[in-house]
């Protein structure tokens, strides 16, 4: 009984939203880049890039305007995925694997460069510290799950309605929209495709920049070549149980963050299950979510994958 | 009067392909000009030449006397020229207002001003009598709603030139008068239309003038009062068209296809077939007329194994065939000329010859081993499209890039070229210039000499009339009557399609 209180406890859904925070950056770029087109399996390579340029940044300038950097960063990285798929008309997959490749080499070969003796892994440096919203934390319950985070948690839970906003409610979000769905109709009304997809792509790149920063420089100290350990790609799975909206994404990456608390928890609290298959847990629950829920009911947009070459 | 548009000595090359030799076109305001042509004449080619959507290699283009370049469709759209395209250019999964505000939409602040928008759109849809569900979503629409939301699409962009690239092609009768409605009160409000279309009884009916294109060039400019449809249809094709197929004498054979109580749904889960039976027999041409929407495609989908079958029987020479798949009704014997040639015709963006061997890719002798033997392939693909005319320069280029009228004869060619014991065809000449379409009925009236079954479906009644030895009629997933050809006044059977026989 006791046990159980533990497992469900309020610290469990705070690390919840903890864990779920660079997962829903990355869905929601997953969100940006695929409703206008263009498929993003970069976004795991976008994420480390933003961690790796955030510790630089916090390094030399501090923690916020290494913040920045990183999402900027990120943002290269969009531009450069929409660069090769967009303009030049690459194979989505084959541009964005490129991006994910480039991401693991070009930090370890700056480390040692920026700080010698260092192999893999930076230094610690500062980081952007949680926050405590005293008129939240005097709620009883939600105010232990939400009343102490980092202030990038909230940005991240209110970055999700924004662009859930932006998508479905604007103008722009329709044309996103539309070039995602059948770019010569599109053509046909004056919308610039090629434009709208540089923006979405490059958006893209923006949050998961963020996210990675948000691993490197918030949820630890320091950068390493391996820590974003999937979680682009988890992110894109969320989007796609998600159906590609926002929401939906959300909910999938809370889904994920909670079975991961949930199991670091049992381990924690001496559970006597053993730690390999505790910590498979989330992984094996994001699968059958994803194939069990799922089923034939995903549409993702129609050219979605397909370059757009002007008649 | 001054001409609106005038298009003069416009060259377009394709990679192969000479679509535009010095074409001119001169429009006059307020007309309805109909641009008519062969299959892969060069009028779909000329007209997004117009709408800025294609470049010309050289030539110029003047707008109410005004020299232009257009250097995309925003430029021709400020400059008022509006297109409905062949192969509508809509958006499935978002609403008819989505569909038409896209590219203008009006805002309030960041938000798209959804009220504004209602009242505009409701406004134009009134006013020319085109009254609409802005709600719903397009691919729930039927497709003569769907070309509505293509021309409110123009009106609400405010243009006046007006170009229709084959409207009427996929239309059914009733929705064809509708829309000559819509054009003529168009018309009355100084709107001026290009009209493509192959029917030349629709050109006589609605145009006031006509260009002639044959291989890219123009061939004659006529006032449509002082032509007739004989002479045009020369023109077009450059020989005299015969409009009605001989069909000689035969007596039909052993029974070939039986349907027996046939229940299937529709795509929305409805019913759509509700206890139907035929029977086609070898030698003969059964034709099933109807309004569409009674079942047509259900049926053919059906017999094609493309649809679940609820219950009842199909049976191909005794073999029982429901529940079986596509490709066991392929090897079973039968052919299909699909209606939509885009979603179950060809694949866009396969090369031709890899179109071309759809439904043969594991028979002899385009199978070594385990391996296509490409070389073979091609090269029966070029004996097919020689036969069937198929204008390309040769089998390499990509489906998509054919004309419309062009990939039907290739789907048809390649449908031939099974030599079926029954050919199943839908709508088979929809798209087709008239030549193209003698040629057509004289194929299917050859499989019939042959000792083929032929199912024949169609929403043109002449063409059901002209080939069909027997005509049945579809009435809300039934056959409700039964006509042998020499017996069928079309007065009789359009009055049984309304489902007058049923009250
Ligand atoms: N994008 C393209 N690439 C290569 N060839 C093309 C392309 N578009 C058209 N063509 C070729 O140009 C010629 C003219 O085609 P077009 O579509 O203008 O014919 P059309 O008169 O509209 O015929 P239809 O009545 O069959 O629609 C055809 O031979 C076609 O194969
Ligand atoms: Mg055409």
């Amino acid at each position: 009984m006791e046990l159980l209180f533990k497992l469900f406890s309020m610290a469990v859904f705070a690390s919840t939203l903890r864990i779920a925070t660079p997962l829903i950056l990355a869905s929601l770029g997953g969100c940006m880049s695929e409703r206008s087109g263009v498929i993003n399996i970069g976004l795991e390579g976008m994420m480390l890039m933003g961690a790796f340029t955030a510790v630089v940044g916090s390094f030399y300038l501090g923690p916020w305007p290494g913040l920045i950097l990183g999402i900027l960063a990120g943002g290269m990285m969009g531009l450069l995925h929409a660069f090769m798929s967009v303009t030049l008309g690459a194979n989505q997959v084959i541009s964005s694997t490129a991006i994910n490749i480039m991401a693991v080499g070009l930090p370890n070969i700056l480390i040692p460069v920026i700080w010698p003796g260092h192999y893999g892994i930076s230094p610690t440096v500062g980081v952007i510290k949680d926050i405590n919203i005293p008129f939240i934390s005097s709620i009883p319950v939600i105010g232990k799950v939400l009343g102490h985070q980092n202030p990038i948690v909230y940005v991240a839970l209110i970055l999700v309605p924004v662009i859930s906003y932006l998508l479905f409610k604007t103008r722009i979000g329709l044309r996103i929209r539309s070039v995602g769905e059948h770019p010569r109709a599109a053509d046909t009304l004056g919308i610039n495709v090629y434009k709208m997809r540089y923006i979405a792509v490059t958006m893209s790149g923006l949050l998961a920049g963020l996210g990675g920063a948000f691993l490197s420089i918030c949820y630890q100290s320091q950068f390493s070549s391996v820590m974003t350990a999937g979680r682009g790609f988890i992110g894109l799975a969320a989007m796609i149980f998600g159906r590609w909206t926002p929401k939906g994404a959300m909910l999938a990456c809370l889904l994920f963050g909670f079975a991961d608390a949930f199991q670091a928890g049992a381990q924690s609290a001496g559970v006597p299950i053993p730690p390999e298959i505790l910590l498979a847990f989330p992984y094996v629950l994001t699968l059958v979510a994803l194939v069990g829920l799922l089923g034939k009911t995903a549409v993702s947009p129609a050219a979605n994958g397909k370059p757009y070459l002007k008649g | 009067m001054a001409a609106i548009i005038r298009m003069e000595n416009i060259i377009k090359t394709f990679p192969g392909v000479l679509a535009n030799d010095k074409v001119s076109l001169e429009v006059e305001k307020g007309e309805i000009h109909c641009l008519l042509g062969e299959n892969g004449a060069g009028k779909s080619t000329l007209m997004n030449i117009l709408y800025g959507l294609t470049s010309c290699d050289s030539g110029e283009i003047y707008i109410k006397d005004q020299l232009v370049e257009f250097s995309g469709p925003r430029d021709a759209i400020a400059s008022g020229i509006g297109m409905v395209h062949q192969h509508f250019m809509l958006i499935p999964v978002f609403t008819v207002m989505e569909n038409l505000i896209l590219g203008n939409e009006p805002v309030k602040g960041l938000k798209i001003d959804k009220i504004k928008s209602e009242k505009i759109l409701a406004d134009i849809s009134g006013k020319y009598g085109m009254e609409m569900n802005l709600h719903a979503y397009v691919k729930d629409i039927s497709v003569g709603m769907q070309q509505r939301v293509e021309i409110l699409k123009l009106l609400y962009r405010g243009a006046d030139i007006m170009i229709f690239d084959e409207p009427t092609a996929i239309l059914t009768p009733q929705e064809i008068l509708e829309l000559y409605k819509v054009m003529e009160s168009l018309r009355q409000r100084g709107k001026t239309i290009i009209f493509i279309t192959h029917k030349l009884k629709e050109v006589m009916e609605i145009s006031d003038r006509v260009t002639v294109l044959r291989d890219g060039r123009v061939i004659n400019k006529i006032k449509t009062e002082s032509t007739n449809t004989r002479e045009l249809a020369k023109m077009m094709v450059g020989r005299e068209v015969l409009f009605s197929t001989r069909r000689p004498e035969k007596r039909a054979g052993a029974e070939v296809l039986r349907v027996e109580d046939l229940y299937a749904k529709d795509k929305r889960g409805q019913k759509g077939l509700k206890g139907l039976c035929l029977n086609v027999k070898a030698g003969e041409i059964v034709g099933i007329a109807g309004v569409d929407g009674n079942g047509q495609s259900e049926l053919v989908e059906v017999l094609t194994g493309l649809r679940r079958t609820d219950s009842g029987s199909i049976k191909i020479e005794d073999r029982e065939m429901a529940h079986r798949n596509a490709g066991r009704f392929l090897a079973a014997g039968t052919a299909h000329i699909p209606d939509d040639r885009l979603l179950r015709g060809l694949i866009l963006d396969f090369p031709l010859y890899e179109n071309m061997l759809l439904g043969f890719q594991d028979q002899k002798p385009f199978t070594k081993g385990i391996f296509i033997d490409f070389n073979k392939v091609r090269q029966w693909s070029k004996g097919l499209v020689e036969a069937f005319d198929v204008r390309v320069p040769n089998v390499n280029v990509q489906a998509g890039s054919l004309s419309g009228g062009n990939q039907q004869k290739a789907v048809l060619a390649r449908e031939f070229a099974r030599d079926p014991k029954l050919l199943i065809a839908s709508q088979p000449t929809r798209g087709l210039d008239v030549g193209a379409i003698e040629f057509v009925h004289e194929r299917i009236m050859q499989a019939r000499q042959n000792g083929k079954a032929v199912l024949l479906v169609s929403l043109d009644l002449s063409e059901i009339m002209n080939l069909s030895d027997r005509i049945l009629v579809i009435y809300e997933g039934k056959i409700i009557a039964e006509f042998m050809a020499d017996e069928a006044a079309d007065t009789e059977i359009g009055f049984m399609m309304a489902g007058g026989g049923k009250k």
